[in-house]
């Protein structure tokens, strides 16, 4: 160390510390003792931190302190008082027919809310964040509903879902004309143009519509109904519409005549409380395409 | 003020002096002249403003809060007489904090410290807390003889200390009290605090200001200025050779000498200073520090130095104001025998006198326009638009509608853009199908969700502009909110 004893400011007549930047030099100031003393204080404050809240970390715990503090009681508690907030307004949720909480503002904000929420849950990960849906994944915000766009039948697919193997559930699929040898190939090629024709999709050449009339009419009505209408007691879609699940391309139905289609709607029925799955039925009815 | 140290007295082997030093102990003699007198009347009238303001009743009609200003946390409302500001009107806050800031610059370039010395709540109370500590203790030699002396206490010692800690302590409180009633309706409040109803956190609070109260201003006092506030230091890189600052005027002081010493130089045609080394300005100083060392660190520049040199300087018959609000330049101007200029209005005021009348018009203007009616919209992200069954395109936002009047309204709601485009909103089945309406409560928002579908024939595949008009159709108010309508 250098002696900066001799260091001696000229001006206040106090020491310096030394130290020089370009010519400038800074005065020793002692620290105010309360500051020094505040300093300790905190220190031992710190220490007390130590003892009366968790801190260490031991093999397989750690130190859970004086006061038995914990985050996780904390939640407890929040989450207690929460449902004692919101116990009565579920209950009333759940009193309620699925018609009066779209019209009561109060119960429609609050099912909107708590679908929401249930809906990113658990419905999200097929259907989307928001319900736009997937490839084979319906968008839940149009107005096509393989099982019926009411309130109603929104809640029973919920609950019972599709071919998802609950006592309940919708059932009915997509038959695979062309793997159970039903069509021949040709065959699904000319019934495939004449779906593309019913929603006035252009047709591929040399396509023979008297012959997709007749496949379709003999293979087809029977689920999707006259003109291809579709009939939402067998989840069999409109082929009439804008709006394919599995996509309108010719190749792409050709696949699905010849392998057919059987997506699964999982039943949330014992997975939801009812007034929950009561929420849900109304969130997605208003998500817009409700009818 | 911290002991100057000499290394040379340190033990060889502290190489860089001592860590630390005691506070030493300021006893401000009392002292009457004008600058005393603006503060005492300063300190009236803030000290009033602030205890008494809660107590203030505005009346804003049935079922609204009759406090003329009121934090009111549980429902995010401001009130301040006439005005009642929401949550997201928080930018009036951010203006009103420009403009405070601003005048500070501004009374710094004017005036030096006019802030710290005469405004600042530190100094406020601290004063408050000296002029308590006088009443009861007597003055600055009364005050140190009765700390210096080591005989046992007798019960006149011990009873004015009780007394002067009580007195602090109920100032204190009082301090506290009246920061909570600020957050709540004060008679109200008040009844509650005395018959033990009130909330817990009042009493924290009041207990948490009674403490800060009390030790800043009984104990820490000059302390918080000189080692606490960044202020000191901000001013001093703001200040320029123009502002007015609490000034010994050495040209006109040194050499000191006594008053008859003085008298005799004169008659011998010497050059003598008018100042007699009474120390009268150290005597007074809430800081203990001396002016005539020049500007310091220091200094809250609160003028009391000034009464206590002019009460001299008329007894020993020479010109008041050796200490005064001047500047260097002066000071030299006058050593070279010029006379002192005097320069308010320069760059700089005028510059922050600019800002300050700029947003403060700017806040008087949004103030007095202020819509009570408003509307915010928010498109849906996923999906950000639906196709049909039938080919048309639909789009759905969240609107929020804002009624920040003291009446229920009715509201219709327009959407313009998409060629011939159908609104709805979710759960309204209105006798208007093509014009929803809707009833927006006193004081309050609600959160819709609405759905604006249009053909896909005449729309063009990319985004347009869609405009949303809400209309009170009681009064006609207006506003609207603009978005886009997207095409799947």
């Amino acid at each position: 160390m250098t002696d900066h004893h001799s260091d001696i400011d000229p001006v206040s007549g106090r020491s310096t510390t030394g130290h020089e930047w370009d010519g400038i030099k800074e005065l020793n100031t002692p620290l105010p003792r309360w500051w020094v003393i505040t300093f300790y204080l905190t220190i031992v404050w710190a220490i007390g931190y130590w003892i009366v809240y968790p801190a260490w970390p031991l093999i397989s715990s750690n130190t859970t302190g004086l006061f038995g503090y914990s985050t996780r009681a904390d939640v407890a508690v929040e989450l207690a008082n929460l449902e004692k907030i919101r116990g009565a307004k579920m209950v009333a949720l759940g009193a309620a027919s699925l018609a009066d909480i779209e019209k009561d503002p109060a119960l429609l904000a609050l099912a909107r809310a708590k679908g929401k929420t249930v809906f990113g849950d658990n419905c999200a990960p097929c259907h989307g964040s928001g319900g736009a849906g997937a490839k084979g994944y319906p968008n839940l915000n149009d107005d096509d509903w393989l099982w019926g766009g009411s309130l109603d039948q929104i809640m029973q697919t919920i609950q019972f879902g599709a071919r998802s193997g609950h006592a309940k559930t919708h059932e009915g699929q997509m038959l695979a004309f062309g793997k159970d040898g039903v069509l021949k190939q040709d065959e699904i090629v000319t019934v495939a143009n004449h779906v593309r024709a019913l929603s006035g999709l252009p047709t591929r050449k040399g396509y023979d519509a008297a012959k997709g009339e007749k496949i379709f009419a003999e293979n087809c009505v029977a689920c999707h109904g006259d003109g291809g209408k579709g009939n939402p007691e067998m989840g069999a879609p409109n082929l009439t519409d804008k709006i394919w699940l599995y996509g309108s391309d010719e190749a792409t139905l050709i696949e699905t005549i010849s392998q057919g289609r059987a997506g699964v709607m999982p039943a949330w029925e014992g997975r939801l409380d009812p007034a929950t799955i009561k929420a849900m039925a109304v969130y997605v009815h208003s998500l817009g395409g409700g009818k | 003020m911290n002991r100057t140290v000499n290394p040379k007295e340190l033990p060889l082997d502290d190489d860089n002096g001592p860590l630390y030093v005691a506070q030493k102990k300021v006893y401000p003699q009392s002292i009457s002249g004008t600058f005393r007198r603006i503060k005492w009347g300063l300190m009236a009238f803030c000290l009033g403003v602030y205890y008494f303001l809660p107590f203030v009743r505005w009346n804003r009609g049935l079922g609204a809060p009759s406090q003329a200003v009121l934090i009111d946390l549980p429902n995010s409302r401001f009130y301040f007489f006439f005005i009642e500001l929401w949550p997201q009107e928080v930018y009036y806050f951010t203006g009103l904090l420009i403009v405070a800031a601003v005048a500070l610059f501004l009374m710094n370039s004017v005036g030096g410290r006019i802030w710290c010395g005469y405004l600042c709540p530190q100094t406020v109370w601290t004063d408050l807390f000296y002029a308590v500590e006088r009443l009861i203790e007597g003055d600055r030699r009364e005050r140190m003889k009765k700390d210096k002396s080591s005989d046992p206490m007798k019960l006149e010692r011990i009873s004015e200390i009780v007394l002067k800690h009580s007195i602090w302590l109920l100032i204190g409180w009082w301090t506290g009290g009246a920061w909570v009633l600020y957050f709540n309706d004060a008679p109200t409040l008040v009844k509650e605090l005395v018959t033990f109803q009130a909330p817990m956190i009042a009493y924290i609070w009041i207990g948490i200001l009674t403490a800060t109260t009390y030790v800043l201003a009984g104990f820490m006092r000059e302390q918080v200025c000189t080692y606490m506030c960044p202020w000191p230091r901000i001013q001093a890189a703001l200040t320029d050779e123009w502002a007015l600052n609490v000034t010994y005027r050495y040209d006109r002081g040194e050499k000191r000498t006594s008053v008859k010493k003085a008298i005799e130089l004169r008659a011998l045609g010497e050059q003598v200073g008018d100042c007699v080394d009474c120390y009268q300005c150290v005597a007074v100083c809430p800081t203990g520090i001396d002016i005539r060392n020049g500007p310091q660190l220091e200094c809250i520049q609160c003028g009391l130095c000034i009464d206590a040199c002019d009460n001299v300087m008329t007894k020993i018959g020479r010109p008041k104001r050796l200490i005064g609000y001047d500047n260097d330049v002066n000071i030299q101007r006058r050593q070279e025998g010029k006379a002192p200029i005097y320069r308010i209005v320069r760059a700089r005021t005028v510059a922050y006198s600019a800002i300050i009348a700029a947003v403060g018009g700017i806040m008087i203007y949004t103030l007095a326009t202020r819509s009570l009616l408003d509307v915010n919209v928010l498109h849906d992200r996923n999906p950000v638009a639906v196709r049909l069954s039938d080919g048309s395109i639909r789009n759905a936002y969240t609107v929020r509608l804002l009624n920040k009047s003291g009446y229920d309204r009715v509201i219709a709601i327009d959407a313009n853009g998409p060629v011939n485009a159908t609104i709805h909103v979710i759960g309204i089945d209105s006798v208007t199908p093509d014009r929803p309406m809707i009833v927006v409560p006193r004081d309050s928002t609600s959160e819709l969700r609405l759905l604006v579908t249009a053909p896909a024939e005449g729309n063009p595949e990319k985004s347009i502009p869609v405009r949303f008009h809400v209309t009170d159709i009681g009064l006609g108010e207006v506003a609207s909110a603009t978005d886009n309508f997207v095409a799947p």
